[in-house]
């Protein structure tokens, strides 16, 4: 009986997905155009808070929006009321968008629109805070939702996802005045396990928030020429990325 | 279950070795993983999927094996390093300092492959000089 061979790869486990969104990304930089992958729990606000950004950003950018749904495209239909257009992208089981569902979104938009004529595109993910965090899709930034009823622990419980985001949107404020919950401690979980997250109130409903939210996507807007945060996210996954 | 995308992606990726290789007798026996607690992978639903996945294709008898790397985080303030946990919202307990850099957990690589092949115990019995 002969020993068995050793072949040392050091390749990532999601190499497969890597590569497509690597792929996905260089589409995104050569038709200049700004990926923002939106992540939350199911009913955290995502959207809600579409519905209220389109068009206070339409003024000025030409968008559209991938939305990842497991079985309706109830929310597809939401969104396409406010006049932008909509790519349902129905993942069935899977409880994540990655980056092959992304492409083939990509693929819809482009018999719709030429894609080189948008500026954002925004990535609604399937309601989930564990696993879209570790699939990436080609997107500029990751923005983590995280309404206020979901209670002040839920970035220690699932941490993986707020340690990702460079933006963390904290939503439905205008609920805390019945709510038992610190927005103090809500910010300090956060930072905590990301100190270098963006942190950002809104509130969908009565509006508050969404001013500094906007400019925040305006500055990535006039950013996303200047670099590009695959970088960064490199950087905080090296242990992992680096041999991928 | 995104364990299960995540054998997809092993398996494009050991499908992808082999055609490299070129080497049709190629058997894998053990493939080894090394998986960080900072990670969103549960490693014995990875182990089920992948047992499952690999039945009739050219892995049927494989094995995954998964080395567990800890979660390791260093506290900026005192350069110590420290185990992260959620009773302490991951900031360091020497300092109390938010978890600023990751010294490890993050892992999610095929680290290597053990394998039979036909070309390999030729070369292992000496028969065919060493090739670098």
């Amino acid at each position: 009986m002969h020993m068995p061979l050793e072949d040392t790869l050091g390749l990532n486990l999601l190499a497969a997905n890597q590569h497509q969104a690597e792929h996905n990304h260089e589409h995104f930089q050569a038709w200049n155009l700004l990926c923002l992958n939106l992540m939350s729990s199911p009913g955290a606000g995502k959207t809600a808070l579409l519905e209220r950004s389109l068009p206070a950003l339409a003024a000025d950018w030409r968008m559209a929006v991938l939305e990842g749904d497991m079985t309706t495209q109830l929310d597809a239909e939401r969104l396409e009321a406010v006049g932008i257009p909509v790519v349902p992208i129905t993942t069935g089981r899977a409880c994540h968008l990655d980056a092959a569902m992304v492409s083939g979104g990509l693929k819809l938009l482009k018999q719709r629109l030429d894609p080189a004529q948008l500026d954002l595109l925004l990535v609604e993910n399937v309601g989930n805070l564990v696993c879209p965090a570790e699939f990436e899709v080609g997107e500029h930034h990751k923005v983590a939702l995280l309404s206020v009823t979901e209670g002040d622990d839920k970035p220690l419980k699932y941490p993986l996802m707020f340690r990702q985001a460079d933006v963390v949107l904290i939503t439905k404020v205008d609920l805390l005045p019945h709510l038992p919950v610190e927005l103090a401690a809500i910010r300090r979980n956060i930072h905590s396990i990301n100190p270098n997250a963006t942190v950002i109130e809104v509130s969908a409903l009565s509006g508050e928030g969404l001013d500094a939210w906007h400019q925040w996507v305006r500055q990535a807007l006039a950013d996303r020429t200047a670099n590009s945060s695959s970088a960064a996210h490199a950087a905080d996954q090296s242990p992992a990325l680096a041999t991928a | 279950m995104h364990e299960v995308d995540m054998t997809k992606c092993l398996l494009i990726s050991l499908n992808e070795w082999r055609q490299r290789r070129d080497d049709p007798s190629a058997m894998v026996e053990t493939v080894h993983l090394e998986v960080g607690r900072f990670t969103c992978v549960e490693p014995d639903q990875l182990v089920t999927t992948y047992n499952a996945a690999v039945q009739g294709t050219w892995l049927d008898g494989s094995r995954l094996t998964i080395t567990d790397i800890p979660f390791v985080g260093r506290c900026l303030v005192c350069n110590s390093t420290y185990d992260p946990v959620p009773e302490s919202a991951y900031r360091s307990p020497c300092c109390d300092h938010p978890l600023e850099e990751i010294v490890s957990g993050r892992e999610l690589r095929i680290r290597s492959i053990d394998y039979r092949s036909e070309a390999g115990a030729a070369l292992e019995s000496g028969s065919i000089q060493r090739m670098r």
